[in-house]
């Protein structure tokens, strides 16, 4: 791939000259790998993925054994037998809007933080201070999984009606509750979000942040460029499948949160993950046990289609840095 | 062996160096106006909640509500299991997913997409249904216990630890790497151990570092599975005394924090160590 040509190419440039060691070895040393391989015997060659082995052993077990009893269900009658009518009825009615408004909830929660949360490790990381970058990076861990009724209750103290902020922007003569925005409504649900959204982008962009070499800034300055020149042609082009792999993260952290919004709204926005805690909870009409099911599925399906759309994406972006 | 580490710690240590020029003024600037947005909107609600927990039924200041949180019913046992499973979580996560993550770029980085691909499932399903689903085909074995949930949570912290250690391993040359230990004639074992390792200090420490923040704050699984967490706890405990409950939240926010930062300086004391003590 163009992308870890660069990077790789920049990596032997910053390493000392004054040891040539690992530079001047790579020749001979790359045949000795090679021969390392193909000189195995019939370890090597029955398959390279015996080495994925664990992971693959484990995600099965835990991962899609359990997601097949879900998609399973999703297709049985309560009394067992094969049916299309869970779906039809997670696909009609309350549910639609329930997915109509989970997806509007997730593009605005992952969009939004996700430009703040890339402003914001942009600037820790070129930032001198490596106090401020330890205190940005272990609180990120922290709020990025802070959630569910603890996270409801800060913001309820803060934005409620009668919170903190509210009294604040009141006595500035701006009522937030009459200017359209309510914290138990969507708007106040994604302002919420943003808490743990804007973490999560800041943890899992850093890394990537981290490939962006300062030879190639001042490789480009001494060339002439401007720095916006600078992110169209070099930064940009390699950053952009990390973030948009970063953004689809918030969007399925978003799309999947259950229980802030659930403290928060007690139901009174329609969300699919809500409506499924529903029918987990037991609270559903006989016959329609499985709806459960296929509402999960549903989101499943909705994951699937972004994730081809990523996949395309970023196959272009990797075509276009060669 | 020293050059292979020292790289990527100077830039651990000294970032990007962009000083001087009228341009880098600018990015100052608008450093100054994200990080000041940014603070507010994560201080101002931690200040409301701190407020509102340092406020006694009549409205005056007290501090009882944090004083009398460890003689709370069921506190102690709570926050025992949480660390208990953090530790089974973290462990169990590392030992997979390091040599995994390492193997597939070395080995079949053909797969790399792939795995994008499977590491991002665990959060495409909604906890809600996953617990489900795992409840519906765990053994009875698995069920009496608490560690099926570190298990699980093993599954749910993939993508975060897959992606951080994907974004590591791009930005260092791990073939370079890999094959100058090989010649020099490093057994696979310390090549992992003494070269890779040490080059991946930053993605394994914001791994660790998401994993463990993960298992203490999920509340959804845990509550599904009937078990009393630490966040489940809080909860629960709401329903008798916000007031205390929102000081429990506070605290457990500080004290996750403190304690990833005590990891962070251990690690960084560690490494100054190892390092003056291979250069010598």
């Amino acid at each position: 791939m163009g992308e870890s040509a660069q990077v790789s190419a920049a990596s032997h440039r910053s390493i000392p000259a004054g040891d040539p060691g690992p530079v001047a070895t790579r020749r001979g040393a790359g045949g000795a790998f090679e021969d390392d391989v193909s000189g195995r015997t019939w370890r090597s060659r029955v398959s390279p993925f015996v080495g994925l082995a664990p992971f693959a052993l484990y995600t099965l077990v835990f991962l899609g054994i359990p997601a097949l009893a879900i998609v399973y269900g999703a297709f049985q009658k309560p009394s067992g037998g094969f049916t299309f009518e869970n779906l039809r009825l997670a696909t009609t009615g309350i549910y639609r809007t329930g997915y109509e408004t989970s997806l509007e909830l997730a593009v605005i929660s992952s969009v939004v933080p996700g430009i703040i949360g890339l402003l914001l490790a942009y600037a820790i990381h070129t930032s001198k201070s490596t106090n401020l970058r330890r205190i940005v990076s272990t609180s990120s861990g922290v709020f990025a999984n802070f959630g569910g009724v603890p996270l409801a209750f800060l913001f309820i103290a803060t934005l409620g009606t009668t919170g903190v902020a509210t009294t604040w922007l009141r006595d500035l003569g701006i009522d937030p509750y009459q200017h359209g925005f309510d914290l138990y409504t969507l708007s106040g649900v994604a302002l919420v979000y943003m808490y743990f959204q804007i973490p999560l982008m800041v943890l899992v962009i850093t890394p990537a942040l981290g490939g962006i070499r300062s030879t190639w800034r001042e490789a480009a300055n001494n060339l002439g460029a401007r720095s916006w020149q600078f992110w169209r042609h070099v930064g940009g082009p390699v950053l952009l499948p990390s973030v948009l792999g970063a953004v689809l993260l918030l969007f399925g952290s978003a799309l999947s949160a259950y229980a802030t919004a659930q403290a928060l709204t007690s139901g009174s926005i329609a969300l699919t993950p809500i409506q499924i805690g529903t029918f987990l909870n037991g609270n559903v009409l006989a016959g329609e046990q499985n709806v459960g099911k296929a509402l999960g599925f549903g989101m499943i399906v909705i994951i699937m289609v972004v994730m081809l759309l990523y996949g395309i994406l970023q196959r272009r972006a990797s075509k276009w840095l060669r | 062996m020293v050059a292979l580490v020292a790289e990527p710690l100077d830039e651990l240590e000294v970032p990007a160096e962009e000083e001087g020029t009228g341009k880098h003024r600018r990015i100052r600037w608008w450093r100054g106006i994200v990080l000041f947005a940014v603070g507010a909107y994560f201080i101002i609600p931690f200040y409301a909640a701190l407020r509102f927990s340092l406020e006694g039924s009549n409205g005056k200041f007290t501090l009882s509500a944090f004083t009398s949180i460890p003689s709370q019913p069921g506190f102690g046992a709570a926050f025992a299991l949480s660390v208990r499973l953090a530790v089974i979580t973290t462990v169990i996560t590392m030992v997979l997913m390091v040599p995994t993550a390492v193997y597939v770029h070395l080995r079949v980085p053909r797969l790399r997409r792939l795995f994008d691909g499977i590491t991002v499932l665990p959060i495409v399903i909604p906890p809600v249904v996953l617990i489900v689903g795992v409840l519906q085909v765990a053994p009875t074995v698995l069920k009496g216990t608490p560690d099926l949930l570190a298990l699980v949570y093993v599954v749910l912290a993939m993508p975060f630890v897959y992606r951080s250690l994907d974004a590591g391993l791009r930005a260092i040359d791990l073939k370079t790497l890999v094959e100058a230990s090989r010649s020099l004639g490093g057994r696979w074992s310390s090549t992992l151990l003494r070269v890779v390792l040490p080059n991946l200090r930053a993605a394994l420490l914001s791994a660790t570092i998401l994993t463990v923040a993960l298992v203490l704050g999920e509340f959804t699984m845990a509550s599904l599975d009937q078990y009393q967490t630490f966040p489940v706890w809080i909860v629960n405990f709401e329903q008798d005394d916000a007031h205390v409950s929102t000081a429990v939240s506070l605290l457990a926010l500080v004290g996750t924090w403190l304690l990833l930062l005590l990891i962070t300086s251990f690690d960084r004391r560690q490494s100054r160590r190892w390092l003056r003590k291979e250069s010598r």
